[in-house]
């Protein structure tokens, strides 16, 4: 059986460094494969978050090699082991433990979107009507398992920390989910605008690459979101409409 | 409410609603639970597909499907309340996909007499779970993510609470409560090969079990028949039976739809005696029945097993799932498979290097959910222990011997509907409760037991008595069971128990995965120890439990479940319960349907 060796990040908030371990491989392993094995053998106490093991939780997010990924979609054969796998934590997050980060801020920013508020029933039994052709859209959106890796790449975020003044491509995405289902009357521009923050996203698409649901992010959720945002706080009719409104 | 899966949001949302001060632990992260995984759909006889369905076919169907050990009375009330809690799913924002006219599409799945399975594509699990989360966390409920709770705390025969500690940092809780609701899933991680996730420890199965309450059913393991088996680092992972009720077929080594060859006498009337019969059920011909495919999953897990034993199996030792075969019947077949399964042609292309649109699958038999686990009440499920209740997985009776897919979305959602309701009840009619500091010190130490210097290992302990008890339940109480090996497997259990005891854990207390597997050990020795001894005791094979040493029904065995609990010396004692007879009207339906 084959070796490699990955470089795992070790350590907590107050710091750490990079440790090396040698472990075997077999046909078909994912990296999280290979952390669990060095867990069981080599470093029982390494802290790495999982699940289901197979791309539909969202929870095993990590940068291998640099690049935000799933653990458990991240095949050893798509990567040289000619090298060390280099093993971090997300870098947008604090840091717990080793792989595990402090993700509590974006379960925070989810409560702070208004929740779906739908219209009366269609059907006296306390059903509505929907066509397949108007959630696709919506439906697009809500494969999102949270993994929180476009958090995580976004600059706005990882760069530049407007954590306060900018919700990230999830929580965007989250947003437009709600504005474009079908059965939902709330209105969330105002604050899409202010506190949300849609204005700083300026479409450099890294979410996108990233979203191993291979969701639109960018295009099919963010800019829809920038244009009705547009639409309604700029359009001069409206607002002309709305001076109105407030004097009368 | 321990849990944060289907049944503990669901749960917590009707307590919430109930106006009393609600608290939900979670092992994961919210959102992450097993429930996430869960593919095909939610079953309810909500009739929009086939007018012919209602809750008196679900029920019969339910009943079937767990060869009649079922508690009749959760199953009745599953049955008709399922469609109120699905909708009501819609009203949280839930987008199912749709029939033609607007309504919630459904699909056949495995002993669904008709098309009964609410779903999306094959990622509903994914659907309910979040409009739960996202509704959920605008009902005032307090979150603690990633506790784990090590014990059930008591003042007298009541429930006072619970204790444990969270994952991050390490620090001890307590917990105090009125009531406490248990939905804490499966056991699956008992198993060496399963589909479930690393929290499927029966740790509110041994919580409730250390605490005085009974457990029934435990020799009931569901092995699903549809399980990836290579790469081996992907064995055990799900493959939905939305394969096969979109039409995929199961073929042995020479091709052959071995299925058809044994259809058992009780799903005769129901099962395609041909292949185009069979395919033109899974396209919506109403005058068509089911292909064998589509038998229970008991049934089809041990004709896969007898493929396999028999020489006939697939090279990497399973059998083959072939859905691409259907293009030879529809001109758009590639775009239905990406549509109707999106989850399972993307697992096999990023794990296994398989389009599923142009090649079959290899499956196996995997570890997929316990029927058996806490008795409780049918009506407010609440267990033997005052103000201790339970609901979902975690529970027994709905399923009997033999779980029908779909039928576990609609369990979380129906009993944690009542168990939140009920528990809201109880806390608001009795009084308060007062946890002794004896109790709270000794769960303390018992926690903390790892760390102490005086035991044995060197950190890896825990690692290595979990994979060993997973081999032990894997070779001995597996799929097809044997008396003697059952035996051996006790012993095993006993010294795996022994060493578990002593097991000592590296580093501190900070996120510790060693240490947090050296206390779920503790869970799932006592399931394991639950699930052999009922298996051993029930001497006939009925279901998922099959004896290989007594293969056939037994009717004397069919009138009883068995109950669990631990005596005061502390030993693991097995109870035969009559099971209470059948309401008259609920009889007839049974008859009707048959």
């Amino acid at each position: 059986m084959a070796t490699a060796t990955f470089r795992i990040w070790r350590g907590d908030a107050q710091g750490g460094s990079f440790a090396d371990y040698a472990t075997e491989v077999a046909p078909g392993m994912v990296v999280l494969d290979a952390v669990h094995r060095i867990q069981a053998d080599q470093a029982p106490d390494l802290a790495v978050r999982w699940n289901c093991k197979a791309g539909k939780c969202g929870s095993c997010s990590a940068e291998v090699n640099g690049l935000p990924r799933l653990m458990c979609m991240t095949r050893l054969s798509d990567l040289s082991l000619a090298g060390p796998v280099t093993l971090r934590p997300m870098k947008t997050f604090p840091i717990v433990r080793d792989l595990v980060t402090d993700v509590s801020w974006n379960y925070r920013v989810k409560r702070k979107v208004k929740e779906f508020k739908p219209r009366p029933p269609d059907a006296a039994d306390g059903t509505w009507r929907i066509a397949q052709a108007d959630i696709e859209r919506v439906q697009e959106f809500r494969k999102c398992i949270e993994c929180f890796l476009c958090q995580d790449v976004c600059h706005v975020l990882r760069e530049h920390e407007m954590h306060d003044r900018f919700i990230g491509p999830r929580f965007l995405m989250h947003v437009a989910a709600l504005e474009m289902h079908p059965l939902d009357v709330e209105d969330r521009v105002a604050e899409l605008r202010e506190a949300q923050g849609v204005g700083l996203c300026n479409i450099t698409k890294c979410c996108t690459r990233v979203c191993p649901e291979g969701i639109a992010i960018t295009d099919n959720a963010i800019i829809p979101l920038k244009e009705r945002v547009v639409d309604e706080v700029y359009d001069p009719l409206r607002r002309l409409f709305r001076v109105f409104r407030a004097a009368s | 409410m321990i849990g944060a899966g289907g049944a503990g949001l669901r749960a917590a949302i009707e307590a919430a609603a109930a106006g009393v001060s609600v608290g939900l632990v979670c092992k994961s992260l919210l959102g992450k639970a097993h429930t996430v995984m869960a593919e095909g759909g939610i079953a309810a006889a909500l009739a929009n597909v086939d007018e012919r369905d209602n809750w008196k076919v679900h029920f019969a169907d339910t009943m079937r499907g767990g060869q009649y050990v079922n508690d009749w009375r959760m199953a009745e009330l599953h049955a008709k309340e399922a469609p109120a809690r699905v909708r009501e799913l819609e009203a949280w924002g839930a987008l199912f996909d749709r029939t033609k006219d607007g309504r919630i599409l459904q699909r056949n799945f495995g002993g669904h007499r008709y098309p009964r399975l609410a779903h999306v594509g094959d990622r509903t699990g994914l659907e309910m779970i979040r409009t739960l989360q996202d509704h959920g966390i605008h009902q005032g409920i307090d979150v603690h993510m990633e506790h784990t709770l090590t014990a059930v705390l008591k003042d007298g025969e009541r429930v006072a609470g619970a204790f444990g500690y969270d994952r991050e940092k390490g620090l001890l809780h307590v917990f105090r409560a009125r009531a406490v609701v248990l939905a804490t899933g499966g056991i699956g991680k008992a198993y060496q090969i399963t589909s479930n996730s690393w929290e499927y420890t029966g740790d509110g199965h041994a919580l409730a079990y250390h605490a005085g309450a009974e457990l029934m059913d435990m020799e009931f393991v569901q092995f699903h028949p549809t399980g990836m088996i290579w790469p081996p680092s992907v064995q055990g992972i799900l493959v939905t039976e939305g394969v096969r009720g979109e039409g995929g077929v199961l073929l042995n080594s020479q091709g052959r739809r071995f299925l058809f060859d044994d259809i058992p006498d009780a799903y005769k009337n129901q099962t395609a005696d041909n292949e185009e019969e069979g395919f033109r059920y899974t396209q919506g011909d109403k005058s068509a029945r089911r292909p064998p495919e589509l038998l229970t999953r008991d049934h089809v897990a041990r004709c896969i097993v007898r493929e396999i034993r028999e020489g006939r199996g697939s090279p990497h030792g399973g059998v083959f799932l072939d859905i691409s075969w259907i293009k030879k019947k529809l001109p758009n077949a590639e775009e239905v498979i990406k549509k109707k399964l999106p989850s399972m042609y993307h697992q096999f292309l990023k794990l296994a290097d398989i389009d599923i649109t142009r090649e079959p699958m290899e499956v196996g038999p995997t570890t997929h959910y316990v029927m058996g686990g806490i008795r409780v009440d049918p009506e407010t499920q609440m267990s033997t222990v005052p103000g201790l209740f339970a609901a979902g997985e975690c529970a027994a009776g709905l399923h009997g011997a033999n779980r029908l897919g779909g039928n576990s979305l609609s369990d979380l959602l129906v009993f944690g509907q009542r168990a939140g309701a009920h528990a809201a009840r109880f806390a608001k009619e009795r009084g308060a409760t007062h946890v002794d500091g004896a109790e709270i010190d000794e769960a303390a130490r018992a926690a903390l037991a790892p760390f102490e210097p005086d035991g044995s290992g060197d950190g890896s302990a825990p690692y290595q008595i979990q994979h060993e008890l997973q081999q032990t339940m894997q070779d001995l109480v597996g799929i097809v069971r044997r008396e003697g090996e059952m035996v051996r497997a006790l012993e095993a259990i006993a010294r795996l128990r022994d060493h578990a005891h002593r097991v000592r854990v590296a580093g501190n207390r900070a996120f510790n995965p060693g240490w947090h597997t050296a206390l779920e050990l503790r869970n799932l020795l006592t399931v394991s120890e639950a699930v052999t001894r009922s298996a051993l005791e029930r001497k006939e094979s009925r279901g998922a439990h099959f004896r290989d040493d007594y293969p056939d029904k037994d009717a004397a065995s069919g009138k009883i479940n068995l109950v669990v609990r631990r005596d005061r010396d502390g030993a693991m004692q097995v109870a035969r319960r009559p099971i209470p007879e059948l309401r008259a009207d609920l009889r007839q339906i049974v008859e009707e349907m048959k």
